[in-house]
């Protein structure tokens, strides 16, 4: 099994380019999956996995000192899977049970089915609350680990997000870092357009979060921040806003929020194929 | 009459939630992984006693049941045993969902404290009371459910569930109950308890149901009646041996509980004895109805769950045989 974990920037492209077309196939071969909401999120997971940012094992998966990646947008799983194969977690065969009976390559992530996997989620807005416990359980059994947390951004919708951003001040959690996926688009519509967020680095603000934003899909932007992120330590959370483009590397998908559920199918999957396959970043 | 008066057992005197605190100090003292969170109700739910010894190891989420819950698997994921604690009504109806995923899906090894469970908490009202929560519990299928029924029972259990490998729920109530288990309690999850035997009848019950299933048992035994006594500690996993073999014996069986009969302990017990051995099987429990504010022995009348209860559901059963 592969189990190549850190890569060069001139192999970021091409890293990019595999996992989406191995998101596509797992989802097309499922007949469903949250193709859109896993592409806008690819560079942030390549930097995460293999961009030096994370600390992880994929021979020990529950290594005590390992970094916690808590992906609480749980519907981006076949992101999560595909990376995880990627680093060698386990083989990238299972990638094609997705959503099958008796396959633990779940729907959405649960804790315990797959290596690498670190918390159950897919109902929206738990994670960043589990971040905060990772990070207290750290500083109480004196571990050395960072803790990064996924999000979304119709997910910041959910009152607990807010409970775990005035948690994660109150308790000090340097050691958390919160990445939200700033895709724009949730199930229904625009998100400015079906409930607001904006001003949202201010709301962060006020919460008492160190924030910083940058371009979601330029890799090495996302590793350079999250690496002065994960060192910072000023006494208070971080979270860095990445402006992402949904359904990135597609050009039907892309800004359409129609697709965030769909998979892609007939025609269509040859189409998808070529443009990922032909993608010029 | 007090609740145990007539089974012979001494008055009650401390509050469970006092004896939970207690216990739950026990068990941190013992076990450095053990850790607290707390909804902005250690003073009532006493776990305020882990807080005074052990300050690093409690955490106080504030008023956020949901945050609460997923703080606490959080924690479990560093490898600590968190018991998260509140009130059974406010964690298990706001933090279902949290419960579900972050606790059950997974089966992690976190403890829930449900305290103030059943309407015995009596003034604070019906929004406080958890009348649901054993209900709730249950659709969690990976979800161990206790109910101790005395002081030492408490003290068992809760070591018990901080040693049980996977989620737990226990619950805790406001008021005292009489001691059960006067020399310790041979607390095992999931087996119940046969704590007088009979074989004329069974009665099964836990939490304050057991003091006064003993009491009815006393009673009948002096019309000459013999009533086996089941302390149904565990609900999930559910003791079908025991609960088979009593219905085998004896041949009528009543199921009493401070909680709604819907989804509660005897629909779980009627469902294997109906399968295993049918007999004859009365309820006492809560209607379908939210109680209300009032002293709690004026509720118990009220609302049928007292002795008197669990007297006639016995005699009716008989006559059924």
């Amino acid at each position: 099994m592969q189990t190549k974990t850190k890569y060069e920037p001139s192999e970021f492209k091409d890293l990019a380019r595999d996992l989406r077309l191995d998101i596509l196939e797992m989802t097309t071969k499922a007949g469903s999956g949250h193709v859109s909401s896993s592409f806008s999120s690819v560079e942030i997971l390549i930097a995460l996995y293999f961009g030096g940012i994370l600390k992880y094992r994929p021979q020990e998966p529950k290594w005590e000192e390992r970094d916690r990646f808590v992906m609480s947008k749980g519907h981006a799983a076949p992101l999560l899977y595909a990376v995880l194969a990627k680093a060698g977690y386990f083989d990238r065969e299972m990638l094609w049970t997705l959503r099958e009976a008796s396959s633990p390559v779940q729907g959405h992530p649960i804790l315990g089915e797959m290596p690498g996997v670190e918390a159950t989620t897919g109902s929206l807005g738990q994670g960043l609350s589990l971040g905060i416990g990772l990070v207290l359980g750290q500083r109480l059994r004196k571990h050395d680990y960072n803790v990064f947390v996924l999000i979304g951004d119709g997910e910041c919708q959910a009152g607990q997000v807010w409970e775990a951003a005035m948690a994660g001040t109150h308790f000090n959690t340097d050691r958390l870092v919160a990445i939200l996926d700033y895709n724009k688009y949730q199930e229904m519509g625009p998100v400015s357009r079906e409930m607001g967020l904006e001003p949202l680095v201010e709301k962060w603000q006020a919460f008492g979060w160190h924030v910083e934003e940058v371009d979601g899909h330029d890799t090495m932007a996302v590793i350079e921040k999250l690496d002065y992120l994960k060192d910072l330590q000023e006494g208070k959370p971080k979270i860095l806003i990445c402006h992402t483009i949904k359904g990135k590397g597609v050009s039907f998908i892309e800004d359409d929020y129609r697709w965030h559920g769909r998979a892609v199918k007939g025609d269509l999957v040859e189409k998808a194929r070529e443009e990922l396959k032909n993608a010029t970043r | 009459m007090q609740l145990g008066e007539k089974a012979g057992l001494n008055t009650a005197t401390k509050p469970m939630r006092d004896v939970y605190g207690e216990a739950l100090l026990c068990v941190a003292r013992k076990n450095e992984k053990v850790v607290v969170l707390d909804g902005d109700l250690g003073n009532s739910t006493k776990t305020d006693m882990v807080r005074d010894e052990f300050p690093e190891r409690y955490f106080n989420i504030g008023i956020a049941e949901s945050n609460l819950v997923c703080i606490g698997a959080g924690m479990e994921g560093a490898g600590l045993i968190p018991w998260i604690t509140s009130f059974s009504s406010f964690l298990l109806c706001n933090a279902y969902d949290q419960i579900r995923l972050a606790v059950a899906m997974g089966k992690i090894n976190a403890k829930i404290l449900g305290s103030h469970g059943g309407i015995t908490l009596g003034k604070d009202g019906p929004t406080q009371m958890g009348i649901e929560d054993l209900a709730l519990m249950g659709g969690l299928p990976t979800m161990t459910i206790l109910v101790p029924s005395s002081p030492n029972s408490m003290r068992a259990a809760v070591k018990a569930a901080t040693d049980y490998p996977g989620p737990v729920f226990l619950r805790s109530s406001r008021i005292a109950m009489p001691e059960v288990y006067p020399d310790g309690c041979p607390f095992e999850v999931g087996k119940a308890i046969v704590l007088r035997d009979g074989k004329d009848l069974t009665l099964v019950g836990n939490g304050m149901m057991v003091a006064a299933s003993l009491d009815v048992a006393a009673q009948l035994a002096e019309e000459g009646i013999e009533a086996r006594v089941i302390d149904l500690h565990t609900i999930r996993p559910l003791d079908l041996e025991t609960l088979a073999q009593a219905a085998k014996d004896t041949g009528a069986m009543v199921v009493a509980e401070e909680h709604l009969l819907h989804g509660g302990v005897g629909a779980n017990v009627a469902r294997v004895v109906n399968e295993h051995c049918p007999v004859p099987m009365r309820y006492v429990g809560l209607a379908d109805t939210y109680v209300e504010s009032g002293d709690p022995d004026d509720l118990v009348v009220k609302y049928h769950l007292t002795s008197d209860d669990i007297y006639k559901a016995a005699k009716e059963v008989l006559k059924a045989k």
